[in-house]
Parts: C-alpha cells; sequence; structure tokens
C-alpha cells in the first residue's frame, strides 16, 4: 500500500522534518506518495531534501509537485523537476524542463554531485554570477566572493569523499523574512548516502567510545575536525568553512541521521546541537549569509 | 638552481585545459605529483618557486594537497636531500587556505603576496623569525653577524639557525646562511 507524505505549505529546514518524521516511519521498501501538491514555497534545503528523500526509498517513491503555476515553474526553473524525474515516479502536471534561468535569484541551479569533476562544474558555475550578487545585492566585502566558493567546494567535496553516492547543492538568494528581515545567499546541500556517524566508523582501526552516536559524530567533524583519513591535513575542509560562516555573521547547520549541529548566530534562535530527530540517512547541510547592512 | 612552477599551467597540463581553480583532492594530488616529478629531476641543492598567480580558487583540500603534502615531503626530504621552496603570486584568499594548512603540519612558507613583500606563513618560534628577518634583509650573513643584528646570544642564534635549516627556510653556504628569496 502507498503511504502518502504530505509536504507543509512552506517548506525549510524546520518545516523539512515534518517530512523526515513521516518518511522514518515507513520502511524504506514501501511505496511513498511525496504529495508537494498544497507547497507553495521551498527553500534551496527543502528542493534538494526532497531528492534526497526519493534517493533514500528502496522502492521507487512517486512525487506529485505544486498545483499552484508560479511555485510549480519557479521549481522548474531551480532544476528541481529535471532531477525529481530520475528518481521520482511523476504524478499530476510536470512542468516543461528549461534551460538555464535568468532567474536574479538563483544563484546555482539545483546541480547533482558525485564525483570531483562536479565540484569542479558548481565553482566554475557560481564565480560568474557570486560577484554581481554578493558584493552588489548584498553588500558582501568583494573578498566574501572567492570564500564564498571555497565554502561550496568543501561542502560538496564532503558528498563525493563522504556519502558513498551522490547528493545535489543549489545556491540562491531570498528575502529571509521570518528570522532576518533581509535578504540572504543560502547554500543548500543534501544527500541520503552513508552520513557522519557511519563515514567515521569506516576509520581503520575505529573503535565506538562510550558515547557514540550520531551527535558525537557530528561535533567530532565540526568541531573536532576529525576525519576518517588519518592525514594530518585532513579535517579541515569544514574547519575552513565555519570559519568563513562565523566571519559574515552566518549560520552553519548540518542533519546527518538523528542530530543536527549548528554554528548559530545571534540573529537565529537554534539550539547548538539537536538529537532525538527522527532517523535520516546520509548529510544535509545548509549555510546561511545574510546581506550585510551598510553602516548609517 | 632555481626553478620555476607554474601551478596554473600544471594544472591545466595534468587535469584540465578548461580549469583555473584548484579544487578538490584528486586534483591537488595531481597537481602535486606533477610538481614532484619536476623536483626529483633537479640537480641538488634546487630552489623552486612554486607560483600561484595564474590560479583561481584554491580551496583547503587542494592547498593541503599542493602545499602541505609537497612542503612536509620537502622538510622531511622524501623527495629531494637538499631541496627548498618558495611561494609566490597568492591573493588574499589563496594565503588563508595557505596558512590553515601550515598550522596544521606545524609548518612554514616564506610567500610573496599581492603586495610583493615577502612574509614567512604558518608557526614559527619568535627568535627564529627575527634571525630569518636578518638573513633576509642582508641577503647572506655569517652567524657573529646576525648575533650582532638581532641582539641575541650565540647560541640562541645557533639553535635559530638550526631550526630555520630543518624547516627548509634558510640555505647554508660554506659559514654563511642564505635568504632564498636572495637566490632567486
Amino acid at each position: 500500500m502507498t503511504k502518502v507524505i504530505a509536504v507543509p505549505p512552506s517548506l525549510d529546514d524546520e518545516t523539512f522534518e515534518q517530512v523526515f518524521e513521516q518518511v522514518a516511519a515507513v520502511p524504506a521498501d514501501q511505496k511513498v506518495l511525496i504529495d508537494a501538491r498544497h507547497t507553495r514555497w521551498s527553500s534551496p534545503y527543502g528542493l534538494t531534501a526532497l531528492l534526497a528523500v526519493g534517493q533514500s526509498r528502496a522502492e521507487q517513491p512517486a512525487f506529485a509537485g505544486p498545483e499552484a503555476e508560479d511555485t510549480a515553474s519557479y521549481w522548474a526553473r531551480a532544476g528541481f523537476y529535471r532531477h525529481a524525474s530520475e528518481i521520482y515516479e511523476m504524478h499530476g502536471k510536470v512542468p516543461r524542463a528549461r534551460e538555464a534561468t535568468g532567474e536574479s535569484n538563483v544563484l546555482l541551479e539545483i546541480t547533482d554531485v558525485s564525483r570531483s569533476d562536479d565540484v569542479h562544474t558548481v565553482v566554475e558555475r557560481i564565480q560568474s554570477r557570486a560577484q554581481a550578487i554578493l558584493v552588489h545585492e548584498l553588500h558582501l566585502d568583494p573578498q566574501a566572493t572567492m570564500r564564498f566558493a571555497m565554502t561550496l567546494s568543501e561542502v560538496c567535496q564532503n558528498i563525493v569523499e563522504h556519502a558513498g553516492q551522490g547528493g545535489w547543492v543549489a545556491v540562491q538568494t531570498y528575502q529571509y523574512r521570518k528570522r532576518l528581515g533581509r535578504r540572504a545567499v543560502v547554500i543548500a546541500v543534501c544527500d541520503a548516502g552513508l552520513g557522519f556517524r557511519r563515514s567515521l566508523e569506516s576509520t581503520p582501526g575505529w573503535k565506538p567510545r562510550e558515547r557514540w552516536d550520531d551527535a558525537a559524530a557530528l561535533e567530532d567533524a565540526l568541531v573536532r575536525s576529525v576525519s576518517r583519513y588519518r592525514d594530518p591535513g585532513r579535517g579541515q575542509g569544514l574547519a575552513g568553512v565555519r570559519r568563513f560562516v562565523g566571519k559574515w555573521d552566518g549560520k552553519l547547520s548540518i542533519r546527518s541521521g538523528t542530530a543536527r549541529i549548528a554554528v548559530v548566530p545571534e540573529w537565529d534562535d537554534a539550539v547548538p546541537l539537536k538529537e532525538g530527530l527522527p532517523h535520516f540517512p546520509g548529510a544535509q547541510v545548509q549555510i546561511t549569509i545574510p546581506e550585510r547592512v551598510p553602516p548609517r | 638552481m632555481t626553478h620555476h612552477i607554474d601551478v596554473g599551467s600544471v594544472l591545466r597540463r595534468t587535469v584540465c585545459d578548461l580549469y583555473s581553480n584548484l579544487v578538490t583532492r584528486p586534483t591537488g594530488a595531481a597537481v602535486r605529483k606533477e610538481i614532484e616529478v619536476v623536483l626529483c629531476g633537479l640537480e641538488e641543492p634546487s630552489l623552486t618557486v612554486i607560483d600561484f598567480s595564474q590560479v583561481g580558487l584554491l580551496d583547503f583540500s587542494c592547498a593541503d594537497e599542493v602545499v602541505g603534502k609537497l612542503l612536509d615531503g620537502v622538510r622531511r626530504q622524501v623527495i629531494l636531500t637538499d631541496a627548498y621552496v618558495l611561494v609566490r603570486g597568492v591573493r588574499d584568499d589563496h594565503l588563508e587556505a595557505i596558512e590553515a594548512v601550515m598550522q596544521r603540519y606545524d609548518m612554514a612558507v616564506i610567500v610573496e603576496s599581492e603586495d610583493g613583500e615577502w612574509h614567512v606563513v604558518g608557526p614559527l618560534e619568535d627568535s627564529m623569525r627575527r634571525v630569518l628577518d636578518a638573513v633576509h634583509r642582508c641577503g647572506r650573513l655569517i652567524p657573529s653577524e646576525i648575533a650582532s643584528q638581532v641582539e641575541q646570544p650565540a647560541s640562541t642564534v645557533s639553535q635559530s639557525l638550526d631550526g630555520l635549516l630543518e624547516r627548509r627556510l634558510v640555505m647554508r653556504d660554506d659559514d654563511a646562511y642564505v635568504s632564498l628569496q636572495s637566490v632567486m
């Protein structure tokens, strides 16, 4: 029997927990229909996480997209349907795929990442638009553009090196009214692969500690720069991402398994570490860099 | 004896002629191996200038492969027994990645930044830093001259020089110590 998963009207990293909760309750080999007919808005995290949900299922899931034409059209321009149609059995009206968008707030349409070459492609694409949008529209320092691309490169490489399968990345700017009251640029990177705990457990000679779970694995990776590789130079990628986010008053959150860890700026009220979430495989990363308000 | 390596050209030659960004570990590893091949073919002692001016982005993973692992090999003398490396053509964002790598390996490297100034990037004790500055200013000094320049006892200067030699940050020529920049 097909289980219907209701997608909330507004889809961001917080409301997506409703989707994870419903999906976690259904065995992977049972068919699900992801029902987004009443969804009116989604962040890049929502769109890439929807693809990861499809990726996590053993039985091919079905998908019903937004009924609202402007929402469906936006999702198409962001590249969602192109990827979704490879994973999901599509129900209802599927907007025609379009070529590159010109959409001013889409810095990088949804792009799949599974090999190192894909990271090169992502970085090349983002550089052409990042300067104009980050500096001229979000008033970030020109120096931030290259660091932004470095950050994007590192979080994409986490998929290539640790997920064991592909994932997706998307970058958009949008008006972040709810918490911030100004614009922000958001990077979302989602996969349904190994996740941090299983990746660290694959370290040669690894032994479980007294407290070892998804939260401990996230703390090891983000706070202590632990990597499954023994090279001294490993584990610097996330440390660099943390520095970039801290410098630009941004937020970084990483969900993996049943936990989420976050670097939380003053403008947000998220908890730094949340445990006991519904289980979902892989890693789901969101980086939010707010517009800088010029001094008066 | 001085050899110049344009990292941007190595990247395009070994990985993809369309790439200008040094990103991802496999890319960094491929570039480093190519540089190591060049270094192995040089007459010793050798000074190699690694030039990043034609490189777009340098991420942390690539900085670890191209700078961290390369210099670690030079320091441990597994690539050549008597090799020295300078880095030039780096922008601020390159510098951030290189600095993070140097901290991680507890190594230092001499880098020419966009303003044309030479900087030591990475952890280095103050006493060594002062001795290195003196050698750089004069190009070539014997220990007694260094001691008078930095106003430190000869024993301290001697220890600092040993440390700088071990880190491949100065060259020795008979009784004198020579700055890498002066050899370029």
